[in-house]
C-alpha cells in the first residue's frame, strides 16, 4: 500500500519564482495520476519536490503517513524517469539498471535476477552489455523505465518520458506504459503537456494552471465536467467553443439566442463552453452559421463555421458528410450540454 | 606551404642539427670536431648530475601533474556546485584564470622570498639557521618551483575541469542522487568516470608543461640560478648548451628531450583515436 498526500505544497525558487502555489492532493495506491498543464505551470517542479530534487518551500510530503520532506531523494523509495532519460553514459545498460541496487547492498542474485525480468519485460534482453550511446532514442527510454522499474519502488514518477519520442513511438509506448503499470500495480505519477497523453494514459488527471491545482478527477469527469474555463479549454481536441454571454432571471443570452432552464444561477456575465461535438445539426433550429471552411479527419470532419454577429465556433461531424464552404447550416445545443462558468472567477456554475 | 616551411625551418632543421651535433665531441673553441659515435650520450648517462636530474625532473613533473589536478579538481567542484546552483560567478572565475598563470612565478618568488616572503617566515619562524633556505637547498628549491607551476597549471585545470563537470547533464547527476545515497560513492560511480577524458587530457598536458615548460618559473625565481640539483632537464640544456658551451653533451641532451616530446605525443595520439568509448 503507497499513499502519498500533498499538504498546502508550495515553492518558490531562489530567484522569487513562485512556481507551486499551495497543492492539496491525494495520490491513490496503484493508480497512475497524471499532472497535465501547460509548459511552465509547475508540474515538474511538483514532481521534483515529490522525489526530492527540489525542497519544498512549505506545507507537507506525506508517504504513508510519514512527513518525507526532508527525506533524502535515494531514501524516499521513489524511482524516476527523466525526460531525456538521463542514462549513466559510461555504463552498460546492465549497469545503469543494477547500479541503484547494488547502492542499496540488494545481494547479487536477486540484482540479476531482477534485470533480467525487466529485460525480459521491456525486450531489452539483446542489448544489455551495450552502452547508451549505441541504443536508439525508445530502447534508452525502455532502458529508463527498465533502471526505474528494477528498483521496486513505493512510487514511479514519470517527467514527461515521451516528449523525445517521434509520434508514432510515442503513441505506442503510451500505450506500453499504460499495460505495464496496470500489471506491475505500481502507484505512479505522470508528468505531461500533452492532453492527449494526459487523457490516455492516467486513472484520474490533476490539471495544473500557473502553481495551482484546476481540477483533479478521471479523465471522463475532466472532460465532461471542466472546473473551469481554464480546464474546458485546455482539456479535449479540438477545442472547446467559448463564448461570451449572460443569465438574467435564468435564461442564459448568448450570441442572440435565449436558452431558459438556468434558474439556479444568478445573474451575470458569463463565458458558455460548447463541446464542438455537442452541436446538432437540425433543418428546424433557430442557430444559423455558415461554413468557413471544413477541414477533412478522415473519420471525423471539422466545421469552422461563422454566427451572424461574427462569432467563431468549430463543429465536429461524422467524416465524409459533403459540406461544403460558404454552406448554410442551422444548429441548436441541448442546455444540459452547455458549460457555464463565471466571467470573473472563470469557475464553473452549473 | 608556409606552415610546412615554418616547422621545417624553426623546428626540424634544428632538431637535425641538435642530432647531428650529438654525436660529435667539439673542443669549447670550434676549432676542432670529432666524430665520437655515442660518446655523448654514454657521458651523459654516466654523469650522476644528469641522471640525478631526469628523475628529479620526473618526480617533479609527476607532483606538478597530481598536484595541480588535484587542487583544481577540489575547486571546480565547488564551483560546478555553486554554479549549478544558479548563482553568477563568471566573471570571477574568467579573472583567476586570467591572471594566475601570468603571475604564477613571481608569486612564489615573493611568496618564498627571504626578505618578505610570508611563507619563507612561516617556514623559518626561529631565524638562524634558516630549516628552510631555496636559494641553498635543493629540495627546499624544489618545492618552490613545484609551488610555482603548480600555482600556474591549477587555473588552466580548473578551467577545463569545470567546463567537463558543467557538461554533464543535471538530469544524470539527479539521477545518482535518486540512485545512490552517498555523495562520496557518486563522485567515484558517476562523476569521475564522466570527467575521466578531461582528466586524461589533462595529465598529458600538464606532465608536459612540467617536464618542458618550466624554464620560466626556475628563471623567474631563481635569477642568479637555482641551487645545485635543482634544474629541470630543459634549464640544463640551457646552463650546459649555452652557458657550459659543451655542445656536443648539450645536444645529446637535447635528443633525449626530444625523445620524451615524441613518446608524450604518441600517447596523446592514441588518446584521441580511441578518445570517450561511451
Ligand atoms: N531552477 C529554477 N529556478 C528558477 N525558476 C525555475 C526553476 N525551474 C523552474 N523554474 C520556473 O518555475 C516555473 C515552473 O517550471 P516547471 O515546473 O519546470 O514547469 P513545467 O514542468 O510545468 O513546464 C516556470 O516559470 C519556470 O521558469
Ligand atoms: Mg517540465
Amino acid at each position: 500500500m503507497t499513499t502519498l498526500t500533498l499538504n498546502s505544497l508550495q515553492k518558490t525558487y531562489a530567484n522569487g519564482t513562485h512556481a507551486v502555489r499551495g497543492i492539496d492532493l491525494e495520490i491513490f495506491d496503484g493508480e497512475l495520476t497524471v499532472f497535465v498543464g501547460p509548459s511552465g505551470c509547475g508540474k515538474s517542479t511538483l514532481l521534483r519536490m515529490i522525489a526530492g530534487l527540489e525542497e519544498i518551500t512549505s506545507g507537507d510530503l506525506m508517504l504513508d503517513g510519514s512527513r518525507i520532506n526532508d527525506v533524502e531523494p535515494a531514501h524516499r523509495d521513489v524511482a524516476m524517469v527523466f525526460q531525456n532519460y538521463a542514462l549513466y553514459p559510461h555504463m552498460t545498460v546492465r549497469r545503469n539498471m543494477s547500479y541503484a541496487l547494488q547502492n542499496r547492498k540488494v545481494p547479487k542474485a536477486e540484482i540479476d535476477r531482477r534485470v533480467v525480468e525487466a529485460a525480459r519485460i521491456l525486450q531489452l534482453d539483446e542489448l544489455l552489455e551495450r552502452k547508451p550511446a549505441q541504443l536508439s532514442g525508445g530502447q534508452r527510454q525502455r532502458v529508463a523505465m527498465g533502471r526505474a522499474i528494477v528498483r521496486e519502488p513505493k512510487l514511479f514518477l514519470f517527467d514527461e518520458p515521451l516528449s523525445n519520442l517521434d509520434a508514432q513511438l510515442r503513441a505506442q509506448m503510451r500505450v506500453d506504459i499504460r499495460k505495464l503499470q496496470r500489471q506491475l500495480r505500481v502507484t505512479s505519477i505522470f508528468v505531461t503537456h500533452d492532453q492527449i497523453e494526459a487523457m490516455t494514459v492516467g486513472d484520474r488527471l490533476a490539471v495544473l494552471n500557473n502553481g495551482e491545482l484546476e481540477q483533479i478527477g478521471t479523465p471522463m469527469e475532466v472532460y465532461s465536467k471542466p472546473a473551469s474555463e481554464f480546464v474546458a479549454s485546455f482539456i479535449g481536441s479540438p477545442r472547446i467553443n467559448i463564448v461570451s454571454g449572460e443569465v438574467k432571471a435564468g435564461t442564459l443570452h448568448v450570441d442572440g439566442f435565449e436558452l431558459p432552464g438556468f434558474s439556479q444561477i444568478s445573474d451575470q456575465p458569463v463565458k458558455v463552453g460548447i463541446r464542438p461535438e455537442d452541436f446538432v445539426l437540425e433543418s428546424t433550429a433557430k442557430m444559423s452559421l455558415q461554413i468557413d471552411l471544413v477541414e477533412e479527419l478522415g473519420s471525423d470532419e471539422l466545421l469552422y463555421c461563422v454566427s451572424p454577429t461574427g462569432l467563431d465556433y468549430r463543429i465536429r461531424r461524422p467524416g465524409g458528410s459533403g459540406h461544403k464552404v460558404g454552406e448554410n447550416i442551422t444548429v441548436s445545443v441541448i442546455s444540459e450540454k452547455l458549460h457555464l462558468f463565471s466571467s470573473q472567477s472563470g469557475k464553473r456554475l452549473n | 606551404m608556409p606552415q610546412i616551411a615554418i616547422i621545417a625551418v624553426f623546428f626540424l632543421w634544428p632538431s637535425f642539427e641538435a642530432i647531428q651535433l650529438s654525436f660529435y665531441l667539439e673542443d669549447p673553441w670550434g676549432l676542432s670536431n670529432e666524430f665520437v659515435w655515442f660518446e655523448n650520450y654514454q657521458t651523459i648517462f654516466e654523469d650522476p648530475e644528469y641522471v640525478g636530474t631526469l628523475i628529479a625532473t620526473l618526480i617533479f613533473s609527476l607532483s606538478v601533474t597530481f598536484l595541480s589536478l588535484g587542487l583544481a579538481m577540489l575547486l571546480a567542484v565547488q564551483v560546478d556546485g555553486l554554479l549549478r546552483g544558479g548563482g553568477t560567478y563568471r566573471p570571477l572565475i574568467t579573472w583567476a584564470y586570467a591572471i594566475a598563470p601570468a603571475v604564477a612565478g613571481l608569486v612564489a618568488r615573493f611568496l618564498f622570498s627571504p626578505q618578505i616572503g610570508p611563507i619563507y617566515d612561516l617556514l623559518n619562524p626561529d631565524g638562524e639557521p634558516p630549516w628552510f633556505e631555496p636559494a641553498l637547498d635543493s629540495i627546499d628549491a624544489w618545492v618552490v618551483i613545484t609551488s610555482g607551476a603548480v600555482w600556474r597549471q591549477v587555473s588552466v585545470n580548473f578551467i577545463f575541469l569545470l567546463a567537463g563537470l558543467q557538461s554533464i547533464p543535471r538530469s544524470v547527476l539527479e539521477a545518482s542522487r535518486i540512485d545512490n545515497p552517498s555523495g562520496f560513492s557518486r563522485f567515484w560511480s558517476v562523476t569521475f568516470p564522466l570527467l575521466a577524458p578531461t582528466l586524461f587530457f589533462l595529465m598529458v598536458i600538464n606532465f608536459s608543461y612540467a617536464f618542458f615548460e618550466t624554464f620560466a618559473i626556475i628563471d623567474t625565481v631563481f635569477p642568479f640560478g637555482p641551487p645545485a640539483g635543482a634544474a629541470s632537464l630543459v634549464y640544463k640544456v640551457y646552463v650546459d648548451g649555452f652557458k657550459g658551451a659543451d655542445l656536443g653533451g648539450s645536444s645529446a641532451q637535447s635528443v633525449v628531450l626530444m625523445l620524451f616530446v615524441l613518446a608524450l605525443t604518441v600517447v596523446q595520439f592514441r588518446y584521441l583515436e580511441k578518445k570517450i568509448h561511451y
